[in-house]
């Protein structure tokens, strides 16, 4: 599903973050990555989205080798193939929860009608049933992070990257919210990246990587 | 599933919908300063095409409906033996001739007085012939030495009926008419009166003297060969005129006019499009994390690119149409109040009608459009370069602090406008100009970033010890391209209207000290209609001379002549030169005549209209001689803007042989009473001048001068309030928007500790700085924009120059204004905002 090899990245200024990186992530198969703040896991997703780019070395996802995209066709990967779930939630304020989840699927072209009928039908399914009207700034932090995972998945994507999805949210949610997110992306078969300071929440992976300099620790 | 290179159409409709619903105040903001734009334009447009449809309306109705005239240069007209020599050039059907007489009815009302040959006329110019109230139509009982036939207008503007009798003077001559018909073939708003020719000639002294002759050509003449074998026949003194040329003439006359009005409306326009980018600027800065996380989910560069020029495209058609039916309001008001002028003085007559241009208003609305979409270009720049990964953690500014913003693209729009400013008028018209205003516009607004580092450099030298000051200037240091942004508004509307202002205040100066050189004496005399009542002859002015209690005297007279039959007729000017009564307002002193040439004096426009410099050798066409004349010297005048020529008085008499004078100047002995003074001169002025005597102070004339000026500038003024209105309103969103959108922030300071009130002290302050710095770089960009219209627009549209006075309270009130409003503006929006609970303000997502 995911291929990375020999992956190298500096910041401005000369500091490696990582390098020779090598990860293989199968289909279905559930990764958490590991590591301390500021070594580099949200860069790490961010070069495997195609939102920024290696110094060295390839990823590839379902064998399409990324490094030979240009912006919009990564544009179109990221669009088709890949869903997202950040720490920040990063709900659109200005769009209901029906229309914020159903925006992956109308920018793949889906008619609108469609796209909120299944839309309704994710929000149901993450506990949040008939809420579509709301507006984000009527939910709690739990909330707002279960409609990003169902933004993630409604599209069904082959690989969800998701970057401390729990880091905002109190252990209690966070467990809930970790344990909803697992439920669904076991359910829906799709890949997951997740990278992640918490044992608690790597704990649910099938592998867990630790991510240092010299790249990842564990079996990649 | 989306085809690859299709665009998310229901997406953007989301997100533009949305983003409408939650800031609809913002938007209508945009909306209305591109409709005022429009309006504006459209309407400007909308009153000088209706003024000149009507103006050439009327050439066309006293012209009837000959196909060629000949017309006289001056008011004195041509010898009638011109006549049977034109009936006989081949191809010339019939000949009408005309005496053309100014003259007033009822000692009042101002009315063109028709002389017709009926049985000429009949076959020439049949519109221009009266319909008998009594029914009869036998051509041999048209006239009889008493009748008279008026226009509508000329009944009305005379208070006369058919079968009441009228008094009509002109050429010093007056005679009682009997109404006896209408003018039927003549539109609303024409005073217009028809007599017989022979009648015409004898009683208005005009014996063997024509005004005009009206041609039908016959129907397979060559037409280039008819006029030619015309001009060939002309004698000094009669020049030809076509339809064409008449139209050039009236055209000429107020096209510069019309062209800066247009160009003030444009202003407008160019102001909405400014606040459009500062809104959308804004708008995007402060969606660039949803932008990102949009990308983030899949939507391509160019789609969000799209996403915001449709929002600006939205907002042009809105605005445009809008503005639109504003624009015809608008136009359709100022005609019914204000004249089809807009006080400008250049076309008098009755009220035009409005007539709809459907083309001018489709270029008006395309021009809302590009203005908006031109407006968003910059933003949706940003939007697309924006890097989704470092734009989602919503780290702030755009612009590095640390780096010194680069001025090299305005430091060359700066020097391109004004190399423009040295290029010539184009086809009489200032484009280069306004090319170079809009330049200097340009880099100014460019050169904004690295002005406001520069200025606030200033505060970060010093150590400021209260809190909010401090975090005021540190945040303004800290994100230099949304204070670009905030202040981008302020100084294009203020720039633009301080350019305007001090150009107007330096026009209104220069008039006011043109006013004192042109009118040294006490008194006034003039008789009305410049000479049509009459004259001061040789005679009278040597008796009015020796009035006791007058100093001294200078006596003048104004005759129109016309140099070329596509322009307007000069004034030909004849007065007292040098002694006090003799002063001229020249420019570059006077040049001595060579032996036996005739020395004149040419006005600014008439240098400018006909190319006269001074130096230059002249023909003028006077009244049957062509004198030679020499150019001695180019003065100021701003009275006659079709041009004038100042001639000896003593000369014009020995060259025409006319002694008679209009225009008297009295200077009163210390000591003397001017009541008593003006009894003593109307003594011994004829009774039937002293009936059309008008009498003014210098002072009157003066306060009437100013007067006039303000009345022609009035529309200036409003066009010029209305930009800056827009301007305001723009900085009103700006800092509102801002301010709105610092929620987290806010909430982040309260949190450490910062007072509510230090909060507030804080907005308030960076409000005022905005204000102040926008006022100042606004203030120095429009005083070189002013510069521009002083020097480049005004001496190649209206051919006159002005010293340029600085309105210096009307500076200090505009950076108070602007102050005000933006430290006002700051204060509510932060209040609002500071309203939201600190513990909710740090959790906003945004």
């Amino acid at each position: 599903m995911l291929t990375v090899k020999s992956l190298r990245k500096a910041v401005p200024g000369g500091r490696v973050l990582f390098q020779d990186l090598n990860l293989t992530v199968d289909k279905g198969q559930f990764v958490a990555i590991t590591g301390e703040s500021g070594v580099g896991k949200s860069t790490l997703l961010n070069v495997l989205a195609g939102l920024d780019s290696a110094d060295a070395g390839s990823v590839a996802i379902d064998g399409v080798a990324m490094e030979s995209l240009q912006d919009d066709a990564l544009t179109r990967l990221r669009r088709d193939r890949i869903g997202f779930v950040f720490q920040a939630f990063h709900v659109l304020p200005h769009l209901d929860l029906a229309h914020n989840v159903a925006l992956p699927l109308v920018l793949q072209g889906v008619a609108a009608e469609e796209s909120l009928a299944r839309s309704a039908a994710m929000l149901e399914a993450i506990g949040l049933g008939g809420r579509g009207s709301d507006y984000p700034r009527q939910l709690s932090g739990g909330e707002l992070q279960r409609v990003a995972i169902a933004r993630a998945l409604i599209h069904r994507p082959a690989l969800i990257l998701a970057d401390e999805p729990t880091g905002n949210l109190d252990p209690d949610t966070a467990a809930k919210v970790m344990s909803l997110f697992v439920e669904q992306v076991r359910h829906a078969g799709a890949s997951v990246l997740l990278v992640t300071h918490s044992p608690v929440s790597a704990a649910v992976a099938d592998r867990v990587l630790h991510l240092t300099r010299d790249g990842l620790i564990g079996h990649a | 599933m989306r085809k690859d290179g299709a665009l998310p159409l229901t997406a953007m409709r989301w997100m533009i919908v949305s983003e409408w619903r939650t800031y609809p105040s913002r938007t209508l903001i945009a909306v209305l300063a591109i409709a005022i734009g429009v309006a504006l334009g459209l309407a400007v447009h909308l009153i000088n095409g209706s003024a000149l449809s009507e103006f050439d309306h009327a050439i066309q109705t006293v012209s009837g409906d000959a196909d060629l005239q000949v017309h006289t240069t001056s008011a004195a007209g041509f010898g009638e033996s011109l006549y049977p020599k034109l009936a006989r050039v081949p191809g010339i059907a019939k000949v009408s001739p005309v005496v053309e007489l100014n003259a007033r009815a009822e000692g009042h009302a101002a009315i063109t007085v028709l002389g017709l040959d009926v049985l000429s006329a009949a076959l020439v110019t049949p519109r221009l012939l009266g319909r008998r109230s009594d029914g009869r139509h036998d051509p041999n009982d048209f006239f009889s030495g008493e009748d008279i036939y008026l226009s509508s207008a000329a009944m009305h503007a005379s208070g006369k009926r058919v079968g009441q009798w009228i008094d009509i003077a002109s050429m010093g001559h007056s005679f009682s008419f009997r109404i006896v018909g209408d003018l039927p073939g003549i539109p609303a708003g024409q005073p217009i009166g028809v007599i017989d020719i022979a009648v015409a000639q004898w009683r208005f002294g005009q014996l063997g003297k024509l005004q005009r002759l009206d041609l039908r050509l016959a129907a397979n003449a060559d037409r280039a060969q008819v006029l030619s074998a015309i001009s060939a026949r002309l004698p000094l003194g009669a020049e030809m005129v076509t339809r064409h040329s008449e139209e050039q003439r009236s055209d000429g006359l107020s096209r510069a006019y019309r062209v800066n009005l247009d160009m003030l409306a444009l202003m407008a326009l160019l102001t909405g499009g400014f606040l459009v980018y500062s809104a959308q600027s804004l708008s995007v800065a402060r969606r660039r994390p949803q932008f990102a996380l949009i990308r983030v989910l899949g939507l391509e560069r160019r789609g969000l690119v799209t996403q915001v020029f449709l929002e600006a495209l939205v907002v042009g058609v809105l605005g445009s149409l809008v503005g639109l039916v504003l624009g015809v309001g608008l136009a359709a008001a100022a005609l019914h109040l204000l004249g089809s002028d807009l006080g400008g003085g250049y076309f008098t007559g009755g009220t035009p009608h409005l007539s709809f241009a459907p083309g001018a208003a489709a270029a008006f609305g395309v021009l809302g459009i590009a203005a908006s979409i031109v407006g968003s270009l910059l933003p949706a720049r940003d939007a697309a370069r924006s890097q989704p990964a470092l734009a989602l953690k919503n780290l702030g500014d755009t612009i590095d602090p640390r780096v010194t913003p680069r001025i090299r693209i305005a430091l060359i729009f700066l020097l391109l406008g004004a190399a423009g400013s040295f290029a010539p008028a184009v086809n009489g018209l200032p484009i280069f100009g306004y090319l170079s205003m809009a330049l200097l516009l340009a880099g100014g607004i460019a050169i904004m970033p690295w002005l406001a580092r520069t200025l606030l450099s200033l505060f970060m030298r010093r150590r400021i010890t209260n809190v909010s000051l401090a975090l005021a200037t540190q945040r303004l240091w800290g994100a230099p391209s949304q204070a670009a942004m905030a202040l981008s508004g302020i100084v294009a509307s203020t720039s633009l209207m301080i350019a305007m202002a001090v150009m107007v205040v330096s026009f209104r100066g220069s008039v006011e000290a043109w006013l004192y050189q042109v009118l040294p004496a006490d008194l006034y005399l003039s008789l009305d209609d410049n000479g049509t009542s009459g004259g001061f002859d040789a005679a009278t002015q040597a008796k009015m001379r020796h009035v006791d209690g007058v100093a001294w005297m200078g006596f003048m007279k104004e005759t129109p002549l016309r140099l070329a039959p596509d322009k307007p007729a000069v004034w030909l000017i004849a007065r007292t030169i040098g002694g006090p009564a003799g002063q001229l307002p020249l420019l570059h002193g006077s040049l001595v005549a060579p032996p036996n040439d005739i020395p004149v004096w040419v006005s600014e426009p008439a240098e400018g209209i006909y190319g006269i410099h001074q130096g230059d050798h002249l023909t003028l066409p006077i009244a049957g001689v062509t004198p030679h004349v020499f150019v001695a010297g180019i003065w100021r005048d701003y009275g006659r803007q079709q041009g004038s020529i100042v001639m000896d008085s003593d000369t014009y008499t020995r060259l025409t042989g006319d002694a008679s004078r209009s225009i008297v100047s009295v200077a009163l002995k210390a000591g003397s009473a001017p009541d008593t003074v003006l009894d003593r001169l109307r003594a011994v002025i004829p009774a039937s001048l002293v009936a059309h005597l008008s009498v003014s102070r210098s002072q009157e004339i003066r306060a009437k001068g100013i007067a006039a000026f303000d009345r022609s500038f009035a529309i200036t003024y409003l066009l010029e309030a209305i930009p800056i209105l827009v301007g305001l309103v723009g900085v009103a969103a700006t800092v509102s928007a801002q301010t709105l959108a610092r929620i987290k922030e806010f909430g982040m300071l309260r949190h450490i500790g910062v007072l509510r009130r230090q909060i507030v002290v804080m907005l308030i302050a960076e409000g005022a700085l905005l204000g102040a710095m926008g006022g100042i770089a606004g203030i120095g960009l429009g005083v070189a924009m002013s510069q521009i219209l002083i020097r480049v627009v005004n001496p190649q549209s209206f051919h006159w120059t002005m010293d340029t006075r600085i309105p210096w309270l009307l500076f200090a009130i505009v950076i108070i204004a602007l102050v005000v409003a933006a430290g006002g503006t700051a204060l509510f929006a932060g209040r609002r905002a500071l309203s939201t609970d600190a513990v909710r303000a740090v959790r906003e997502d945004w």
